[in-house]
């Protein structure tokens, strides 16, 4: 029944809403050819974005400058506090630990993705089976990051010592004659162990970036050198690097605006806890579990001045680019 | 001209008897690169041999035991993750939010795009540069006013909610990806359609859009990629209504109320990523494409 009417449901809103958004701009044509004609291109434009104008406006904009107000309040949102959200945060032990773990966070993903990614590049393109390579480390972008933790969880597992292990992790330790390591829960090691699902997860996108600008390099550049005497290691430090800087500085802001972002795999595997904790999860439970709105946003606006050198990053290769158009 | 064909030559030549190097000695490449390729692929290969174990030898022993006589594999989990975890209403919450929420904002990107490639106003750069900075934005951002207003128009916890949200956070990067394959179109014969005397409506419909398949396609599979994958925007805006969640939700309850017995889940695991797995091994090719173009536009 239920099923039944929400199939019913799901055919008209597949056949509807794209009718309805084409209908919209067969009326704003409609409209536009009945205007005076110089009036036409003045018009025309701004029919066109407003949806997305809208959207953009509602979700994005009101709300970003929204939540910095927000953070400016209690958790009632109506007796208004100054900073004293942001100085909890700074003084606080936990939110401390979750600020720390995003810089690990930050820094294992960038450095181990980029620099992963361009050693199996130069790797994979001396072989022929290159590209079923490539494939198998790109695997991981199609899987959820949920999905992703199970599969993590498996390897990680952990069992006492002297029992038979279940993670094949702690299985290749104990076979090697090590002791099983909590990998979830040893403070020691599992912040890294966590950066690890995101480094898996990811090397494969910054993997295909990367070949590619090691293609666009001329092929008698990196011959004349090797004709000249350089070896393997140079080539890649003076040649390719250098030739790869923006194609490299591209993938790794990318992997740092991911880094602050990273929310799934803590909230799975760990929930936050044994010191795991990283800004977005921490904001998630301020807002839900200890309904502390004001904190909660003064988490999230710090996460948004963390982002903006990146955005301005982002915008300035942006006018380069268009500057070469 | 000789002497540098003939520098040339030897070139090629000592370069090919470089490269023509004996298989021993490019052994260690291959083994290396079967190693890489081996570390990426057991996690994944591990969950689907799990998948396939009896319950209670799951949590006891480990999955390469599998592979010793007596050789144990059944359908339980799967059977298990279909009835009791209610994986099979999931997936289909998953399709109900994935289908729209991957077709709505490319229509409305489009014509935001085409608007910005093919039209002149004032401001156009400005408002095209906040498109581009939106582009990284945290949704952390963004959730609590828009689950504020959420709640007043009743729209937390119903699809048409989540549809919006996923359009909004979608935008940003759809407007780009489209805005510069538009871009990239022949002026020429874009004004001789004009010319011919087609509108604004006909020459979007019948000359841009068929001629952007390919850039739609891979916008196409990142939303649909990024959509069926999301936990975090389903949690705020959903919650967690059996009747409502996907996939994704469902599985990391399951793990938080299951506490010990998260292997069960290895099959609700597989349900949910055989589908991205599907379109994403079909499609590959449009996905790189994508990426490159959203990247090193160059």
């Amino acid at each position: 029944m239920l099923l039944g009417s929400r199939l019913l449901t799901g055919a008209a809103v597949v056949v509807g809403v794209p009718a309805l958004i084409v209908g919209y701009i067969a009326l704003v044509e409609w409209l536009v050819a009945r205007l005076p004609f110089v009036w036409q291109p003045k018009v025309r434009p701004w029919l066109w974005l407003l949806p997305a104008l809208v959207i953009l406006g509602f979700f994005l904009l009101y709300p970003a400058v929204d939540t910095f107000y927000l953070s400016l309040f209690d958790t009632t949102g109506k007796q208004y506090v100054g900073l004293q959200n942001y100085t909890y945060f700074f003084t606080t032990q936990g939110t401390l630990i979750a600020l720390r773990n995003t810089a690990y966070w930050l820094i294992f993903l960038s450095i181990f993705t980029v620099a992963l990614g361009l050693i199996f590049a130069v790797l994979f393109d001396r072989v022929k089976y290159e590209a079923a390579a490539k494939g198998i480390l790109f695997l991981p972008m199609a899987i959820s990051f949920t999905a992703a933790s199970i599969i993590w969880k498996l390897q990680y597992d952990y069992q006492p010592p002297g029992a038979a292990q279940t993670g094949t992790l702690n299985q290749i330790i104990t076979l090697l004659g090590g002791q099983p390591v909590a990998w979830m829960v040893d403070p020691r090691v599992n912040n890294l162990a966590l950066n690890w699902v995101g480094i898996w997860m990811w090397t494969g996108f910054a993997l295909v970036i990367l070949s590619a600008g090691l293609k666009s390099i001329p092929g008698d550049i990196i011959e004349a050198a090797r004709v000249d005497g350089a070896n393997e290691w140079q080539i890649l430090r003076s040649i390719m690097i250098p030739m790869m800087s923006t194609t490299i500085i591209v993938v790794g802001t990318t992997m740092v605006i991911n880094a602050l972002k990273i929310f799934d795999i803590i909230y799975v595997m760990t929930g936050g806890f044994y010191n795991t904790d990283v800004l977005a999860v921490h904001m998630y439970i301020e807002m839900f579990d200890n309904l502390q709105f004001g904190r909660a946003s003064a988490v999230a606006t710090l996460l948004l001045i963390t982002i903006i050198p990146f955005m301005l990053i982002n915008i300035r290769r942006f006018r380069e680019q268009e500057a070469m158009r | 001209m000789k002497a540098e064909w003939i520098t040339h030559a030897v070139i090629t030549e000592r370069a090919r008897i470089r490269h023509r190097s004996h298989f021993l000695t490019r052994a260690p490449l291959h083994l290396i690169i079967f190693l890489v390729c081996l570390i990426w692929l057991v996690p994944t290969f591990a969950l689907l041999v799990s998948s396939f174990r009896p319950e209670n030898l799951i949590a006891t022993t480990g999955w390469w035991t599998a592979f010793v006589p007596p050789f144990h594999f059944t359908l339980d989990l799967y059977k298990q993750a279909l009835s009791q975890a209610g994986m099979g209403q999931s997936f289909l919450n998953s399709l109900f939010i994935t289908i729209p929420a991957t077709v709505i904002p490319i229509m409305i990107a489009a014509f935001a795009a085409y608007a910005f490639a093919w039209m002149d106003f004032p401001g156009k750069d400005v408002l095209f540069v906040i498109v581009v900075g939106l582009l990284v934005v945290p949704l952390q951002m963004t959730l609590i006013p828009v689950l504020r207003v959420y709640d007043k128009l009743h729209l937390s916890g119903t699809f048409p909610g989540i549809w919006l949200a996923h359009t909004g956070y979608g935008l940003p990067f759809a407007i780009y990806l489209l805005r510069n394959f538009f871009g990239g179109l022949p002026r020429e014969m874009l004004e001789s359609a004009y010319l011919d005397g087609a509108s604004g409506f006909t020459a979007f419909f019948n000359l841009v859009l068929p001629l952007s398949v390919p850039a739609i396609a891979s916008l196409a599979i990142f939303q649909f990629l990024w959509v069926w994958n999301d936990l975090l925007v389903a949690l705020i805006f959903l919650g967690f209504n059996p009747s409502l969640q996907p996939m994704t939700v469902n599985i990391a309850n399951l793990v938080n109320s299951l506490g010990s017995g998260w292997q069960l889940l290895t099959a609700a695991a597989f349900i949910s990523m055989a589908l991205p797995l599907v379109v994403f091994i079909a499609l590959q090719r449009y996905f790189v494409r994508g990426i490159l173009a959203g990247s090193i536009k160059g």
